[in-house]
């Protein structure tokens, strides 16, 4: 979130797309009933479904799922059209002025730099136009000219006339307009909207493209870094917002720094390729907050090696494993099930063990019998849990999933009793980018230990079989610090201090005062250094324990701007900030854009309000308000991505229909798929329902099947059809349902429905249904049920490679 | 904690009153925003774990509503139904729980001495240990709200968590409430809050908004807003709903006369006359049975 | 005679013979206020990122001899974005602390087995420590294809859910890059 939960009250719009916080995260959902009641905000719901949250909505629309860029750009088109947008903000905050180079094209579906031999973009051919003598980009500030990224964009979203939303979405014209006039409703300095939005548009083979044509919609309607405002990501576990700041995905270390590559050999190269280059350009220079990469990176080694790095060795850089290509989610099991994988032009092994904690693999899918059928090649798997979970018994699950016969199974798998929340202390950070500390009320059930422990032992033991025996580069094993009181059982609190980082030896300013003792905490990774005399975990949580204390533990409940933003409870990372960009809260001289709602404002000397998103004391004009993007301003256009610089329609990997907007390209021409011949793709004829998942309220993911009182509420597997679709089929409400993918079929009780309905697309009649995820094969006998990613594909977003789980095509029946 | 509790107001087979007035204590209320409920069941299950209640055996059957109706281990429940009329659709989502009414039915048809109470501050309880299990409430309550447990053999509903009350809780469901939906207070502010919530329906084009706190059953201590004021049926209550005439005969007539009689068989014929009479059908109280739930 | 006693007495009386019962001078039978001498624990609920603040209620007053048991959970009215209010799941948070279906045993099958067999923590972690070692120096590609250094151990993989501490997830990293692990990945992917 680029806000926060409470922020959410502060809105007057508020569009839900891709998410169903009524039912997924109903109590951060609150806010946006008080908005509702406060100010009579306006709730508009875009969705497949006629959900829980539609059902308190203002406005909806259904959408055809998997079409929302589509409709987003529809909403784009018709700001711009109407001039519903907030042109003020966006030519101070935006790269609206900017000048695109020449290179860049747009044309049938493709964008140009398109390799069609390696299905992937050259995006050199999107670059800005630079001065080609300082390299300053060129800017426009009338933005006119034809090459600006407010023309391109005008003329990239040309095409999303209300008609063509309705053909691509099936959003009749009417809904799609009424969406519109509200949603635009927020395009000045009076009123803001906000978006919020969650797996369903992360989960989509055009995932990002979606939230960053909602980014496009917000930057050109004024709406980020304002109070009530931003691009709010509802994160879906209680600390994957933590996960992924702490190094949870392979391409990341802490604190989103890159993991290393391959042709990266030592510290330097490594430096200079992560390190973006500061251009400066009109209309305000860039503070790039990232050419501070080098203090961070060298203070993140320095905590990970400890004394065993040095200047002289780059800190411990050649330790660090280095990736060649990608060794995500759907690619782990892929080389499993190989078990090869061809890296850097040679050939290496797959996994052969693999250690999951808190974690159900075969759950969480896509592609259940892949995913089954590749655990089945392992030697070995442990598994470290509350409960036993489908995975710790991938051996002995149902035959219809396709795994071999366990007596076939030469994995040891090792099952380890591990603590519920409530066992041990710690900090998850929130969607809110809130670290709140929790303290612990009881000790693990039976023999069960704290995670940490368990971590730690293993750990251990490993460190100890190569101090006695040796090994392969016991360099890396060896020089990893552990440093704590009870290696054993680490307390999480000499955790947390690590992750905020100190001085390793004394701390001097400019002056040559010192201003941390060696061994003291940092206040924040403004001190950081690059010399090794920092040592810092995660830079992006400095802050969270510093000489004051554990501040993720802090519950004050002051609200001094009355706007929710509570500064005393807990830590808002970075820097206690509640609201990221909130520099464009304010127009160019430092005003707030709504003196009612100001994020921060310039007094005269300093940035009040809020923790500013820019150097305290530097004055309106100074840097621009978006300091981590080299250009200083909020991207209209996103020369990064590996899918286009601006977002465009494409159907899902498993399409519908042919693309209406350029039916050579139906999907997107750079999502992967898989060859395996456990990867098998349906096509419409054989398959011509479109199938969505989805969560519940009373449900989480595949935990709380555990619970009974919970099973109590929805007691088991469900499929939701629309009630004409239903009767074409002879499927009653509460009968039974079989719903067959190209790469499975499971079966369970309809649910017959008018929240569903049938869609006209492309003059064409489409229908659509959906399941919940949360079951399997353990838990109550009673509440057992089939394990729903059984169906879903191996097809991803090429930026994030996260699973397209969220459009798939199906078959419907009646069961026998 | 146990006996010094709140004061009666009245008391189910009690002849002559019961209330003792000694204190002065406001009537409390819970406010029912249907138009911001979300049906995600914190209140259901809230209650059953502050109560202590035991789960419910439920099987999928094709709807979101955890269970058909009230069970005595389960006195929340949030009806889900799909309206549909003219182009117009809505997914109603209503809690169904104890109104608490001012002039409760369920207590008027009691015929166990102490086994329903009215407390002065509005909330309306079953006492388990005064309970003979006749089921006399169930023909008394215009809602069909009390529910028979063969296990323990007494009535069961929603206690407006009186034990939370007492101390200066509110009650377990309106605690949780993620959107506030439900919300707990002096009546007469919640009356306030409601008309303002009902005005701003209207304004926002439900021109038939209203607060249902029916005069039939001398208003209610849960008061609920309705975006389609003029279809309670809609949300499954009852128009206008009314204690069953014999109930209310039975206990402003019938049973003063039955304190006068001394020969048990009275007693045994006025049961049977209750038993038969009043049940069917339920003036003014359409029974939501039989609509379906989606 | 106890008051309940007499309360009791009094209904079945009532009942027996029939006729309206004059409780006034009766207060209420109401029941006991169950947390009214329980620890109370501040925590965050583990389910979604909305990540409300929640109060646990254990048995006992923390002395030597009391084996906490969790008897409530209910909302922190102080949390900000919760106040206090909680969903259905985090309202039966008592009963996922508290569930018959824990597991409280290591256990391990072993290769071709269709059960389980209870194990040590010892037997676990040293077996579980001789896999990753073997895996590891067998597996270990000290230079790519390319001849670059890359000290990864591409025969261990590692993934993990999101709802363990920032602590757990810091100290994972450092185990994952103590084994050089590449094949890395969580929640947050999928």
């Amino acid at each position: 979130m680029t806000n926060g939960w409470v922020d959410i009250k502060n809105a007057d719009v508020i569009l839900v797309m891709g998410g169903n916080p009524a039912e997924n995260h109903p109590c951060g959902f609150k806010w946006t009933v008080e908005a509702k009641r406060t100010r009579n905000a306006k709730l508009v719901v875009v969705d497949p479904r006629f959900t829980r949250t539609a059902s308190v909505a203002d406005v909806y629309a259904p959408i055809r799922p998997g079409t929302d860029i589509a409709f987003l750009n529809g909403l784009i088109r018709y700001a711009l059209q109407t001039g519903r947008y907030h042109e003020e903000y966006v030519r101070i905050h935006t790269s609206g002025p900017y000048i695109v180079g020449d290179k860049y094209a747009f044309e049938d579906g493709l964008f140009s730099g398109f390799d069609p031999a390696q299905a992937e973009y050259d995006k050199s051919a999107w670059a800005y136009r630079a001065d080609p003598k300082t390299k300053a980009y060129q800017v426009d500030p009338t933005m006119k000219h034809p090459r600006c990224t407010l023309q391109l964009l005008k003329k990239h979203v040309e095409r999303y006339t209300p008609e063509m939303v309705e053909r691509i979405c099936g959003t009749p014209k009417d809904q799609f307009l009424k969406v519109a006039e509200v949603v635009t409703s927020t395009g000045n300095a009076q009123r803001v909207g906000t978006i919020t939005y969650a797996l369903g548009w992360t989960q989509h083979s055009v995932g990002v493209q979606m939230i960053r044509a909602a980014a496009t919609l917000q930057l050109l309607l004024g709406n980020v870094g304002r109070p009530g405002g931003g691009v709010n990501a509802m994160r879906g576990h209680s600390n994957i917002q933590g996960s992924t700041d702490l190094a949870g995905v392979f391409d990341n270390l802490t604190g989103y720094l890159a993991t290393p590559r391959g042709e990266l050999t030592d510290l330097k190269t490594y430096l200079k390729a992560e390190t973006p280059t500061t251009l400066n350009g009109a209309p305000w220079p860039t503070m790039n907050y990232w050419s501070n990469y080098p203090k961070f990176m060298v203070s993140l080694l320095k905590e990970l090696y400890g004394d065993a790095a040095t200047k002289e060795n780059d800190w411990g850089y050649q330790w660090l494993a280095k990736v060649d290509g990608n060794y995500s989610w759907l690619y782990i099991y892929d080389d499993m099930y190989r078990g090869s994988s061809q890296r850097a032009g040679g050939t290496e092994p797959g996994p052969e063990g693999l250690l999951t904690f808190g974690f159900n693999p075969v759950g969480v899918g896509p592609n259940t019998s892949k995913i089954i059928n590749a655990l089945s090649k392992l030697k070995f798997l442990v598994v470290g849990d509350n409960y036993q979970i489908e995975t710790a018994t991938f051996w002995k699950a149902p035959k219809e999933y396709g795994g071999p016969d366990s007596s076939q199974i030469k994995t040891e798998v090792f099952q380890l009793p591990c603590s519920g929340f409530a066992e041990t202390d710690g900090s998850f950070t929130n969607s809110a980018r809130w670290l709140q500390w929790k303290w612990k009320a009881l000790d693990p059930p039976g023999q069960a230990k704290t995670d940490q422990e368990v971590l730690a032992r293993i750990f251990l033991a490993v460190r100890d079989l190569y101090r006695k025996e040796g090994g392969a580069l016991p360099e890396q094993v060896l020089n990893v610090s552990w440093n704590y009181t009870d290696p054993v059982n680490p307390d999480l609190g000499e955790v947390l201090k690590e992750i905020n980082g100190k001085a390793v030896t004394d701390l001097k300013d400019k002056d040559g005062k010192v201003i941390k003792r060696a061994g003291q905490q940092l206040d924040g990774f403004s001190q950081l250094q690059d010399d090794g005399s920092t040592s810092c975990g995660c830079w992006i949580h400095s802050g969270v324990y510093t000489e004051a204390g554990n501040n993720a533990a802090r519950r004050g409940t002051q609200d001094p701007t009355g706007l929710g933003m509570h500064p005393d409870w807990a830590f808002s990372w970075p820097a206690n900030r509640r609201i990221l960009y909130n520099r464009a809260s304010a127009d160019a001289q430092g005003r707030p854009w709504d003196p009612t709602r100001p994020g921060i404002a310039w007094n005269g000397k300093l940035w009040v309000g809020d923790v500013p998103d820019i150097l305290p004391n530097s004055p309106p004009g100074q840097y621009g308000a978006f300091i981590m993007n080299p250009e200083g301003v909020g991207r209209l256009f996103t020369p990064s991505l590996n899918d286009g610089p601006f977002a465009e329609h494409y159907e899902a990997t498993e399409a519908a229909i042919e693309n209406p907007l350029h039916p050579k390209v139906t999907s997107s021409p750079v999502t992967v798929r898989f060859h395996s011949n456990k990867d098998v793709y349906g096509t419409r004829d054989q398959f011509p329902v479109v199938c969505t998942t989805y969560r519940l309220t009373e449900m989480y993911h595949y935990w709380t099947h555990h619970t009974n009182e919970l099973n109590q509420l929805q007691p088991g597997f469900f499929i939701e059809i629309p009630e004409e679709l239903a009767r074409e089929k002879g499927i009653t409400n509460g009968s039974r349902a079989r719903v067959t993918s190209a790469r499975g079929s499971i079966e369970g009780v309809a649910m017959v429905t008018r929240r569903l309905r049938q869609l006209t697309i492309d003059g064409k009649r489409v229908w659509h249904i959906g399941f919940p995820l949360h079951w399997g094969y353990e838990g109550d006998p009673k509440h057992v049920g089939p394990l729903a990613n059984f169906l879903t594909p191996s097809a991803m977003d090429p930026n994030t490679w996260t699973p397209e789980f969220k459009t798939f095509l199906v078959r419907l029946e009646k069961a026998s | 904690m146990t006996a010094d509790g709140l004061e009666i107001r009245q008391s189910s087979a009690s002849v002559w009153g019961s209330a003792t007035e000694l204190r002065n204590l406001k009537v409390v209320s819970k406010l029912i925003d249907t138009t911001t409920c979300i049906g995600c069941k914190a209140c259901e299950v809230a209650c059953q774990e502050w109560n202590d209640l035991h789960i419910v055996p439920t099987t999928q059957t094709g709807t979101y509503q955890t269970m058909p109706s009230l069970d005595a281990n389960y006195w929340n429940l949030i009806k889900f139904r799909e309206v549909e009329e003219s182009g117009f659709f809505a997914w109603l989502l209503r809690k169904d729980g104890c109104m608490h009414c001012a002039d409760p039915g369920c207590l008027k048809a009691c015929p166990a001495p102490g086994a329903i109470v009215q407390y002065q501050n509005g909330i309306v309880d079953v006492n388990p240990e005064a309970c003979i299990g006749c089921k006399m409430c169930e023909t008394g309550c215009p809602f069909d709200i009390p529910r028979y447990s063969a296990k323990t053999d007494k009535m069961a509903k929603c206690t407006l968590c009186v034990d939370r009350v007492q101390v200066g809780l509110e009650p377990a469901c309106v605690k949780a409430c993620p959107t506030g939906c439900l919300e707990f207070g002096d009546k007469a502010e919640l009356v306030a809050v409601a008309k303002a919530r009902v005005e701003q329906l209207k304004q926002n084009g439900f021109t038939q908004a209203a607060l249902y706190d029916p005069p039939g059953v001398g208003g209610t201590t849960v008061i609920t807003v309705l975006a389609h004021g003029d279809h309670p049926e809609w949300y499954g209550l009852p128009k206008d709903p009314q204690v069953p005439v014999a109930v209310s005969l039975w206990k402003n007539v019938a049973r003063p006369l039955a304190a006068l009689a001394i020969a048990g068989s009275f007693f045994a014929m006025v049961a049977h006359y209750l038993s038969f009479g009043p049940k069917t059908p339920k003036e003014g109280a359409e029974k939501p049975k039989g609509d379906k739930p989606a | 005679m106890k008051r309940r006693m007499f309360l009791k007495g009094a209904a079945a009386a009532g009942a027996a013979v029939g006729i309206g019962f004059d409780m006034s001078r009766a207060r209420a039978e109401m029941r006991q206020f169950k947390i009214a001498r329980t620890t109370e624990t501040r925590s965050i609920c583990p389910y979604c990122a909305v990540a409300c603040g929640v109060i646990i209620h254990t048995l006992g007053d923390k002395a030597k001899n009391v084996r906490p048991t969790v008897v409530h959970v209910e909302g922190d009215p102080d949390a900000p974005t919760n106040r206090g209010t909680l969903c259905p799941k985090g309202a039966t948070l008592k009963y996922d602390i508290d569930n018959p279906n824990r597991i409280l045993t290591p256990k391990v099958r072993r290769p071709g087995s269709d059960h389980w067999e209870e194990i040590s923590w010892d037997e676990a972690v040293q077996g579980i420590a001789r896999h990753i070692k073997s895996t590891r120096d067998r597996t270990f590609v000290a230079k790519n294809a390319k001849g670059q250094t890359v000290n990864r151990t591409p025969g261990l993989a590692v993934v993990g859910g999101c709802t363990d501490t920032n602590e757990f997830n810091f100290l994972q990293w450092k185990f994952i890059s103590a084994l050089g692990v590449a094949y890395r990945d969580s929640q947050a992917r999928v």
